[in-house]
């Protein structure tokens, strides 16, 4: 169970991220999860939740993207889901392909109330 | 309501530790290995077998992690390399930061091969990156055929899948062609040996996988330095 862990991170990144909107509240973060992250989206949800009850940065709610493990065909270039290997390509047929993304564990963003961004980074 | 985007990793604080310590091993020819598996599947008893192939004087080196005691520590130290004890009081998981900090009395000059022992889970550990050359993955064959698919992301990550216990084959229903096309399912490339360290089949494939490892770490290292 790493998941608390995990939220944790979470909750510093947005921090850290709020220094950048000293007027508003940050009221929703959104993370992309993928299924080879190693983390389960509902106890990330509730141990996230856990975390930020009764602090300062309540009203803070989590969006959280379960992404599916995806593979590009070789042949002509498509992007699509591929539960395990040797997962054949949906539009030319291909058996040749190549993982692409289905390990992500990463903030995709913030929404932010009554705030004004202070800086383009 | 402003929606603003974000390119940021969550871990991003550990993956930064970890890249420093990639580099150190990398600079000093250091081949780091993260080995990780369910608690009882045989980590410490395979770093036993693999310690007392060595003879004395192998630049070898191992940090082990639980969640409570020194007694893997203490099993392990008997083969004269050093080691160290990383307890983790609670938490389910190694992390790059607790790797920086136990290897800060140690010279990696002195080091060609640092084994880690993660705390036995095959969850959490996958997660953290360590700075390793390479994730192992341990599967003993008490444990069942569909490992790979239910924990798919540290089969996915991991370079080589040790399958232990295959002495115990005779006396466990255990399709071990199965396990095997389990996990390259998940990972077409994975790297598999198949070992008993009670009478230690498959051992010299493991301790041969290690040589070529080791081999292609120092031949890395020496390239980098002449091109400097």
């Amino acid at each position: 169970m790493h998941e608390m862990g995990i939220a944790n991170s979470i909750l510093e990144a947005v921090r850290t991220e709020a220094r950048r909107f000293p007027d508003g509240h940050i009221c929703k973060v959104g993370v992309r999860i993928g299924e080879l992250a190693g983390v389960d989206p509902d106890s990330m949800s509730f141990c996230f939740e856990a975390l930020v009850r009764e602090t300062d940065l309540e009203p803070l709610a989590i969006d959280i993207e379960y992404c599916s493990r995806r593979h590009q065909c070789r042949a002509c270039q498509t992007i699509f889901p591929a539960p395990m290997e040797g997962a054949q390509c949906p539009a030319c047929g291909g058996m040749d392909s190549v993982f692409v993304a289905g390990d992500e564990l990463e903030l995709s963003y913030l929404e932010v109330e009554d705030g004004t961004s202070t800086s383009g980074t | 309501m402003e929606r603003v985007p974000l390119e940021r990793k969550v871990l991003n604080e550990n993956g930064r530790i970890a890249e420093e310590l990639r580099a150190r091993f990398a600079e000093h020819g250091v081949l780091c290995l993260n080995l990780i598996s369910s608690p009882g599947s045989g980590k410490t008893t395979l770093l036993e077998r693999t310690l007392e192939s060595f003879a004395p004087g192998e630049r070898v080196a191992v940090l082990t992690g639980d969640i409570q005691t020194d007694n893997d520590a203490q099993r392990l130290a008997r083969f004269g390399f050093p080691v160290k004890q990383i307890t983790t009081g609670g938490t389910c998981h190694l992390d790059a930061r607790m790797i920086e900090k136990a290897l800060a009395d140690w010279r990696l000059e002195d080091i060609d091969l640092l084994f880690i022992e993660n705390v036995g889970n095959l969850v959490c550990p996958s997660s953290y990156d360590l700075g390793e050359a390479a994730k192992i993955v341990v599967l003993s064959v008490t444990e069942g055929e569909e490992k790979p698919l239910k924990y798919p992301s540290i089969f996915f990550k991991s370079e080589l899948m040790i399958l232990n216990k295959i002495d115990l084959l005779p006396y466990v229903p255990f399709q071990i062609a199965l396990a095997e096309e389990n996990a390259r399912r998940i990972h077409a490339g994975i790297d598999i040996v198949r070992v008993s360290c009670l009478n230690k089949d498959g051992l010299n494939e493991w301790l041969d996988w290690l040589s070529r490892k080791r081999a292609a770490a120092r031949a890395a290292a020496t390239s980098a330095a002449i091109q400097t």
